[in-house]
């Protein structure tokens, strides 16, 4: 028996073991992801219980080092484990911006030290991380950023304001782009911190959006204390990891334009039904889903062409500029034929017969996917200047 | 598979694009044009492919071909896009190969194959009757006739008709229009008696014509595949073609994107380059992204053939469906950037957004081929 095969015979044998019934069922509602934390909210008490057992062996992040808390798996151990998983239904173990973002952010410009001290606990899902980047006056304009990070011997003193931080209010640390100096031009003088959201300078209010959800938070900082060991890579340099953490977040996001499970075709079969020769009935809604289904293929084949030919060696410039923007037009495309769809019933706020305006409430939300992580104009002003060499204006 | 070119491939791709530069350009299809060449292209340069082995890319060794398969040939056709290289490649390596493959003995594919891997026979298919691609209503019928089959009826779209030995005819041997039942399959060569070969002038200046069949007999020997079910394997040969047309169109679309993408940093109006507009740089910028999943779809599609995928319908109206509105658009988008330029019959764009549309037209367009996506996706 090879290698790969052993390892997964004695991994379908330990998640048969050790994966709680309750998480092998469907993931019902973001409740239903387990983010970890001091605090952690749980829709279910095995969410922690499956989450630790994952992370005894490394495999709430399996990709990582073993020397950080990782499963230290190679890439086909990973995809094996990912496929044991599917096969028995179990949901991931952990999500949460520590894993996504911030962790190779770590991995790539992080000191030893630093490594040993924060990858270990993202991947027990001991604290919950958010990040600090938009303020009310810098949000396409991300590198204008006035957050003031005052040196003061062993720390820094953080005075400003930040918004649009995600789940501020639930978690326990920020890794935060701070103004060190001010004297250069505006991509100079920021820097990259990380620090305890648990501490007296530090304020979070939720912003309420036309979803009715809260995800987002204003968070205020008033004499925040950041001490410098957790200042990552070298003071001034934060830019540079900031745009590297930045194709986390837009791989991340665009996600979200992959294929649904059921498709906007057959959802629109049975609501609407078919004339007589099995066509949706209405040929201008067949023909806008049928463009949808088309492009989503092709975003599909697209993901999966650049994952293969990054690893081999060849790179598309600015994939993530791409994946970022497409993914997130198809997600608003897709709720808005989900609307139409299903009309009146696609409508509905509140109410058991609404699903509490699940529908509706999607589609709300699916119009920020091209704003956050960098609009979909900023991605194309990326693939213009960057891919294309076009010049400045 | 991984959607990756493999070593051999990269390796055709990049010898294919140098000869092509070199050989079978814009200039040479205009130098053709103007001298209103007959077969539309060049009897050296395609004696030159023949002698790299692009006659039986994709034909199995054992017919004498390089075996190389669809992906093999779809880089060849994505660089002949690019050029806009006039060559048999589409209607006889592509479509009558295939065809001859999928319906043929083993004594019709003996004895056609390794001539058409040689160089040696040029075949085309005669499948479209009116002016659209619309296969189960074909009408031209064949009737039996001590034995042979009499051929009256009329085709176009024929690809290299003037050049073509033989033509392979899609006929009707019994049912209706708009049935899939009751289509057969002929090869019927050039010569033969009471059919007439017409060239006919498409703006893409290449080699598209007409038949005439006026009685034509041709012996029993001469059917391809069964009496009445040559419809399995024609579909599958059209997705086949399709995905092959679709790699063309990958090529045309990708170079007149280069072309503009370079006139916008060389072009200056208002004492600036034109590529310094955002108004140009968001729509350039889209288009790339459209092309990145163009080639995405493309690559997967030749790749479903290879990996002997039985059915390859969805994937292949897929294909054909998005490279046609890719094509579309870069066409247009190329012409409008380039300005009054690009309306000149002096510069070469035009040369492009002509051929695109043929390519688009034939076997199907991005109507017919989205219609049929959607049909074949469940709704």
């Amino acid at each position: 028996m090879s290698d790969l095969n052993q390892f997964r015979q004695q991994t379908r044998a330990w998640l048969q073991e050790n994966c709680p019934e309750t998480m092998r069922q469907r993931i019902l509602g973001f409740g239903d992801f387990y983010n970890g934390g001091r605090n952690p909210e749980i829709t279910h008490p095995d969410q922690k219980l499956w989450c630790d057992r994952m992370a005894d062996r490394g495999w709430t992040v399996p990709h990582w080092p073993k020397e950080y808390g990782g499963g230290g798996l190679s890439a086909e151990e990973v995809s094996v484990l990912g496929q044991e998983m599917t096969a028995i239904g179990a949901r991931r173990a952990l999500d949460s911006f520590g894993i996504s973002m911030l962790g190779p952010a770590l991995l790539h410009f992080g000191s030893e030290a630093q490594k040993l001290e924060h990858l270990p606990k993202i991947v027990r899902g001991e604290i919950r991380w958010c990040q600090g980047y938009s303020e009310p006056n810098s949000g396409s304009d991300l590198a204008s950023l006035a957050t003031k990070a005052e040196s003061k011997g062993d720390h820094y003193l953080i005075n400003g304001q930040k918004i649009w931080t995600s789940y501020a209010d639930k978690s326990d640390w920020i890794f935060c782009l701070v103004r060190t100096d001010s004297s250069g031009t505006k991509h100079e003088g920021i820097s990259f911190v990380l620090f305890d959201m648990a501490q007296e300078g530090v304020t979070t209010r939720p912003i309420k959006l036309i979803s009715g959800s809260s995800p987002f938070c204003e968070t205020f900082f008033d004499n925040a204390i950041a001490d410098k060991k957790n200042l990552i890579g070298e003071e001034g340099n934060g830019w540079t990891i900031a745009k590297y953490l930045l194709t986390h977040e837009r791989e991340m996001i665009s996600g979200f334009g992959a294929a649904p499970k059921k498709s906007v075709g057959q959802l629109a079969l049975e609501n609407m039904g078919a004339d007589a020769s099995g066509r949706l009935c209405n040929s201008i809604l067949r023909q806008n889903i049928a463009q949808y289904q088309l492009d989503t293929m092709a975003f599909g084949a697209t993901m999966a062409r650049v994952g293969d030919e990054s690893k081999a060696g060849q790179g598309l410039g600015a994939a993530s500029s791409i994946f970022k923007y497409y993914g997130t037009e198809l997600n608003k495309r897709r709720n808005e034929l989900n609307l139409a769809v299903c009309g009146e019933s696609g409508l509905g706020w509140e109410g058991e017969e609404y699903h509490q305006g699940a529908i509706s409430r999607d589609w709300l939300r699916s119009k920020g996917n091209s704003i956050e992580g960098g609009t979909s104009e900023v991605q194309l002003n990326i693939i213009a200047k960057r891919v294309l060499g076009l010049p400045d204006a | 598979m991984a959607l990756v070119l493999n070593e051999e491939q990269v390796m055709l791709k990049e010898s294919a694009a140098g000869f092509l530069a070199e050989n079978a350009t814009v200039a040479h299809l205009r130098a053709l044009r103007d001298s209103n060449s007959e077969r539309g292209f060049s009897d050296d340069v395609w004696g030159e492919m023949v002698q790299m082995g692009w006659a039986g890319i994709a034909i199995p060794e054992a017919f004498g071909g390089l075996g190389y398969g669809y992906t093999g040939l779809g880089l060849l056709l994505e660089q002949a896009g690019r050029n806009l290289s006039a060559s048999p490649l589409q209607s006889t390596v592509l479509v009558a190969a295939t065809l001859i493959g999928e319906l043929g003995s083993a004594r019709q594919k003996e004895a056609l194959l390794p001539a058409i891997a040689a160089g040696q026979k040029l075949v085309s298919l005669a499948l479209q009757e009116g002016p659209h691609h619309a296969p189960q209503q074909s009408a031209l019928s064949a009737a039996v006739n001590e034995g042979d089959y009499i051929l009256n009826g009329t085709k176009v779209m024929v690809l290299d008709a003037v050049s073509a030995h033989t033509f392979i005819v899609i006929a009707r041997t019994s049912g209706a229009s708009g049935e899939e039942q009751g289509l057969s399959a002929f090869l019927v060569d050039a010569d033969t008696a009471g059919l007439t070969v017409e060239r006919r002038s498409l703006v893409d200046s290449r080699s598209a014509g007409a038949l005439v069949c006026d009685n034509v007999r041709i012996p029993a020997a001469n059917l391809l595949g069964d009496l009445g079910g040559a419809w399995v394997g024609l579909i599958r040969s059209l997705d086949i073609a399709n995905i092959g047309l679709a790699s063309e169109l990958l090529g045309v679309s990708t170079e007149v994107f280069e072309r503009t993408i370079v006139y916008l940093q060389e072009r200056k109006q208002f004492g600036r380059m034109i590529g310094s507009f955002q108004g140009l740089q968001h729509r350039a910028a889209e288009l790339y992204a459209e092309l990145e999943l163009a080639r995405s779809i493309v690559l997967k599609a030749l790749q479903a053939i290879d990996n002997g995928d039985q059915d390859v319908s969805l994937i292949a109206s897929a294909a054909k469906a998005k490279l046609c509105e890719v094509a579309q658009s870069a066409t247009n988008e190329a012409i409008q950037m380039h300005g009054g330029i690009g309306m000149t019959d002096e510069y070469d764009i035009g040369f492009f957004i002509k051929r695109a549309r043929v390519v688009q037209h034939t076997f199907g367009d991005y109507n017919y081929h989205l219609d049929r996506f959607a049909q074949l996706s469940g709704f």
